[in-house]
């Protein structure tokens, strides 16, 4: 019993969680979206031009977005964001007058979530099959305005399920940029759980950061999942007669 | 059906290659306005390819198109594309689009229609194929011959001079495939211009003008489909024609 006592000493001091919680609704959470979502929106429109690079019949633009994924995607994120964060900060902070960290924290997460999300917009829109292409441009579209209205909005549909595991990913992620030093008013979930458990001497600080973590990417998991569901088996299936017979057949066999 | 105007439409001396393959040498081809030219041969021929040439999704390496008689290969393509509908093996209907939208995309997007007109123009082009009561589904819910004739629409809703029919009903269950070659007969009656890539040697005999038979990226017999079918010159087309009928 004593050490389940520990434990529960260690974890779950609901004093030093409740101490806590005020900090983390209104600092923590809304700094960790702030993060989460400007870098996600960034990341998404950077992505998007990195994908039409990536297809692009120039060769040169084709090699540059292919540079850039291979570069973001390679590296560990905390180090992107230290190099980002203590490399650009202080010139940064000559040029806007700006002190904070979290404009370069931003710079840092998007720069990193374009390189994901451009794949997996290349990929979606590759998905698409070639005769959408064909069909707008036999119809009178030049090909730029039949990728922008008829491939690439079919392209995201498909890769939904894949950019809302990116945000998720990126709610994560947002925790490194305590490395960068953030003032009180800056702090995001994890530095505030890490500021707790230092001052309480025990790790539910962290407890009650992994609570917030958790409540916002288990929901979202699951919506990746309804999503994913819904894009397969929304669309009402053809079925040929002789199919639905074989499934019966199969249902009878097993 | 009502009257279209049809422009002719002439292939001077084609040449395409792909590296070093030549998938078409020197075609000629004329369709004069208002008539259907039926294009057959076995896979790989090039006939499809033909088509892609003739509204310039592929541009050809040599030779000439005119389309009322003026050469179109210094316009640009996106406008010679809106004279020029065509229609596909597989459709391509935009599966994110309702049918309704399928055909009003275009007149809204390039013929710059407001919403409403060019709704009221899909509809009565929808009427025309027998589909106006399914303008508000998904294509995916219909039949592929429904498809097909949706995207018969859709190509006829931007008022095209000359139609290219790609293999339209290769794709289509057997007992499909007359409702849109009905429905393609009918706008040769109507005097629309018309090339039709086809493998329906029945529709081939009965509603072109001239039929064309390729092989090898060459032109290798063309005439009236009595000739052509009846009395054909050559060995290749002798054999071809005793596979296939």
């Amino acid at each position: 019993m004593d050490y389940l006592n520990r434990l529960a000493e260690t974890f779950l001091d609901w004093k030093a969680i409740a101490e806590v919680l005020p900090a983390m609704f209104s600092v923590g959470l809304p700094n960790t979206l702030v993060l989460a979502i400007v870098s996600g929106i960034i990341g998404c429109v950077a992505g998007m031009v990195l994908a039409l690079m990536g297809i692009s019949r120039n060769p040169v633009a084709r090699w540059a977005a292919r540079v850039y994924t291979d570069v973001f995607r390679g590296l560990p994120a905390v180090l992107t964001i230290l190099v980002i964060g203590l490399g650009f900060g202080p010139i940064f902070r000559e040029l806007t007058g700006v002190t904070s960290p979290y404009p370069m924290g931003i710079a840092a997460l998007s720069l990193m979530s374009s390189a994901y999300i451009g794949e997996i917009f290349r990929s979606g829109i590759q998905s698409v099959d070639k005769g959408q292409l064909e069909a707008a441009r036999a119809l009178g579209f030049g090909y730029g305005p039949s990728l922008r209205m008829v491939v690439v909005p079919q392209g995201i549909r498909r890769v939904l399920p894949a950019l809302v595991n990116q945000f998720i990913a990126l709610i994560k992620e947002s925790s490194l940029v305590f490395t960068l030093g953030l003032l009180a008013s800056e702090r995001e979930l994890f530095q505030i759980g890490q500021d707790a458990a230092a001052r309480s001497g025990n790790l539910s600080g962290y407890v009650a950061a992994a609570v917030f973590y958790l409540a916002m990417t288990v929901p979202l998991t699951h919506l990746v999942n309804w999503i994913d569901a819904r894009l397969r088996t929304g669309r009402p299936q053809k079925m040929e007669p002789d199919e639905a017979a074989a499934v019966v057949g199969k249902g009878a066999h097993s | 059906m009502s009257k279209f105007t049809s422009g002719s439409l002439e292939a001077k001396n084609v040449h395409l290659a792909f590296g070093h393959n030549k998938v078409l040498r020197g075609i000629d081809l004329s369709v004069p306005a208002g008539t259907t030219a039926s294009v057959i041969g076995p896979s790989g021929s090039g006939k499809s390819t033909l088509l892609r040439v003739m509204n310039r999704l592929i541009e050809p390496d040599a030779g000439d198109i005119l389309l009322d008689g003026k050469s179109v290969l210094k316009e640009n393509p996106d406008e010679l594309r809106r004279r020029i509908g065509m229609v596909f093996q597989q459709f391509n209907l935009f599966p994110h689009k309702s049918v309704g939208e399928n055909v009003a995309f275009a007149l809204r997007k390039l013929r710059k229609l407001p919403k409403e007109q060019a709704r009221e123009e899909a509809l009565s082009q929808l009427d025309l194929v027998g589909l106006k009561h399914k303008a508000d589904v998904r294509p995916a819910t219909l039949s592929g011959g429904q498809q097909q004739r949706v995207a018969i629409a859709r190509a006829l809703a931007m008022k095209p001079e000359v139609m290219f029919f790609d293999e339209a009903t290769s794709a289509l269950d057997p007992e499909l495939v007359k409702g849109v070659l009905a429905l393609m007969a009918d706008l040769a009656k109507g005097g629309m211009t018309m090339v039709v890539v086809t493998h329906e040697m029945g529709f081939s005999r009965n509603v072109s003008d001239t039929v064309t038979f390729m092989d090898g990226g060459v032109v290798v017999e063309s005439g009236p489909p009595g000739q052509v079918f009846e009395n054909p010159r050559t060995e290749r087309l002798q054999g071809f024609l005793s596979d296939v009928l």
